[in-house]
């Protein structure tokens, strides 16, 4: 099994790794009983992902997809950032083993969850 | 940190580098006398001599008879050899179908077990093991049944390096007149392996774990074990394990048991000082670290650890880069989804086994490496830890 180029350079320099403690939305995937969590923290201006963190418990792949998805939606309105795949992830990475597939399809899962908890929490502010 | 020039090698528990020794005992084998041991003219008769000494040296070792001596394609095939040949021949006896074996063994017998249960109707009782990963002989006692056929339990485990209580469970199994099968392949090279001592009938080496090839093993077979050969074909090895022989691959691994028990004493009292530096710095630098296995009743070379919060391939990715090489047994860095049976098997939560880290050292690591390792260590693990949502830093 080997990583990409790609893989290892943001699994070596993770881009956006933290938390954001005012977070607008958060999402959370995976079970640390089967060796994977990912968490994901947006801040959201205008339907626009201002900023986005996330914190990884897992493998090489993990990590990896953690970074490239969160830069992938960076800057990018809530709809753009909601067309993100899991595909479009292993492939801007340069592809992944296919024994990582599982762990790899968290990050654009974990997004999506994120951005459905910043829109719930939206519309309960305006009251609907 | 600069990386260093060559790289550290903290995994000889999967393999060793073949000591240049034995690649010079080796080396006329393939080219020059490379003669079939079953043939009649002087240069089969060579090739038969070099084996018949090759299976001396080995017999001289564990203190039994050369015709006990099985040379096999590796520790899986001796492993397997031992437990099918035993079994099969056992029931077709009609001693019965029923198998003692540990729930911590490699998967060369626990999977072997597995199948036996469900394709060959035998029944396999796998034995518990503590906290540090040891079998308690009285369980093997209390396990045994009018129709136990074999009992199976590994010298020294090969993830956190415990040492089984061999002697005792051997002297339970002759008391009850059933075969036993030890898996020394971590042992061999460092632990005593005279088979009368142990009180074993059937005993596996792998050469390739003390500084002999990959590709050739050995399974020790006590005079009037019932054995059923596995692989049937020509009458090699006194017609119980057809197939030409690898002469060099023999006499490799013939060379190198013999390099290792003329220094097994030096080596492992340098190594296991070494092993006691690594664990103590690590639980030292290291907070929410545990020690795997056994404190003392370990192999020299092995030291593993469970680190909380985080995740044992992005460890070994991480110390690669830094030129070091180790192994986890976590599911990640195994590819399958479970984390290692053996730390299941310990109670170690499978969150917590995610986390596993196993260095085992080997004769050419010196003190610098493994204060490499601890310097480089902590840092690594305090960074996969920053970026796991499992932390809180206190
Ligand atoms: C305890 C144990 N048994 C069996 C084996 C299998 O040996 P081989 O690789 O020679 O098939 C190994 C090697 O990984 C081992 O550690
Ligand atoms: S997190 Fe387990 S394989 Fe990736």
């Amino acid at each position: 099994m080997e990583y990409s180029e790609t893989v290892m350079d943001h699994f070596m320099n993770p881009r956006n790794v933290g938390v954001i403690e005012d977070a607008d939305g958060v999402g959370k995937k995976g079970n640390p009983v089967c060796g994977d969590l990912m968490e994901i923290f947006i801040k959201v201006e205008d339907e626009r992902i201002v900023d986005i963190k996330f914190r990884t418990f897992g493998c090489g792949a993990a990590i990896a997809t953690s970074s490239m998805a969160t830069e992938m939606v960076k800057g990018k309105t809530l709809d753009e950032a909601e067309e993100l795949t899991n595909r479009a992830v292993a492939q801007a990475l340069g592809g992944l083993p296919p024994i990582k597939m599982h762990c790899s399809n968290l990050a654009a899962d974990a997004i999506h969850t994120a951005i459905a908890d910043y829109r719930r929490r939206h519309n309960e502010h305006k009251g609907l | 940190m600069e990386k260093p020039a060559k790289v550290i090698y903290l995994d000889h528990a999967a393999t060793t580098a073949v000591d240049p020794r034995v690649v010079e005992a080796m080396y006329p084998y393939w080219s020059e006398r490379y003669g079939n041991a079953s043939s009649i003219y002087s240069l089969g008769r060579e090739a038969a001599k070099a084996m018949e000494d090759a299976r001396k040296t080995v017999a001289d070792i564990l203190h039994c008879e050369p015709q006990e001596v099985i040379f096999t394609s590796c520790g899986s095939e001796s492993d397997n050899l031992a437990l099918r040949g035993v079994a099969f021949a056992q029931r077709h006896r009609g001693k019965g179908r029923h198998i003692i074996t540990t729930a911590i063994e490699h998967h060369a017998i626990g999977h072997t077990c597995e199948q036996l249960e469900k394709y060959f109707d035998f029944e396999v009782t796998y034995l518990p093991v503590d906290q540090y990963a040891m079998v308690d002989p009285d369980d093997v006692r209390r396990a045994i049944r009018k129709d136990t056929i074999l009992i199976s339990v590994m010298a020294a485990n090969n993830e956190v390096g415990t040492i089984q209580p061999i002697a005792e469970i051997g002297k339970i199994a002759r008391e009850h007149g059933i075969p036993f099968h030890t898996d020394a392949v971590q042992a061999g090279g460092t632990l005593p392996l005279d088979v009368n001592e142990l009180q074993v009938d059937l005993l596996s080496l792998s050469a390739h774990k003390f500084y002999g090839p990959k590709g050739v093993g050995m399974l020790y077979v006590r005079k009037g074990t019932p054995l059923l050969p596995i692989q049937t074909g020509g009458g090699h090895e006194r017609q119980r394990r057809a197939g030409t022989e690898n002469v060099a691959g023999i006499v490799g691994l013939a060379t190198a048991l013999k390099l290792a028990y003329d220094h097994a004493a030096e080596n492992n009292s340098r190594i296991t000082a070494l092993r006691e530096q690594l664990i103590q710095g690590v639980l030292e630098r290291i907070p929410d670290a545990q020690l795997t296995g056994h404190p003392s009743q370990r192999l020299p070379n092995s030291a593993s650890f469970v680190f909380k919060y985080i995740e044992g391939e992005s460890i070994l990715l991480h110390l690669d880069a830094l030129g070091i090489c180790a192994s986890s047994g976590s599911a990640c860095s195994s590819g399958s989804l479970e984390p290692s049976h053996v730390l299941l098997a310990m109670g170690i939560p499978p969150e917590i086994a995610h986390g596993s880290l196993r260095l085992t050292l080997g004769r050419e690591n010196t003190e610098e490496d493994v204060n490499y390792v601890l310097e480089v260590l902590p840092g690594i693990v305090e960074k996969l830890r920053m970026m796991s949502p499992l932390y809180q830093k206190q």
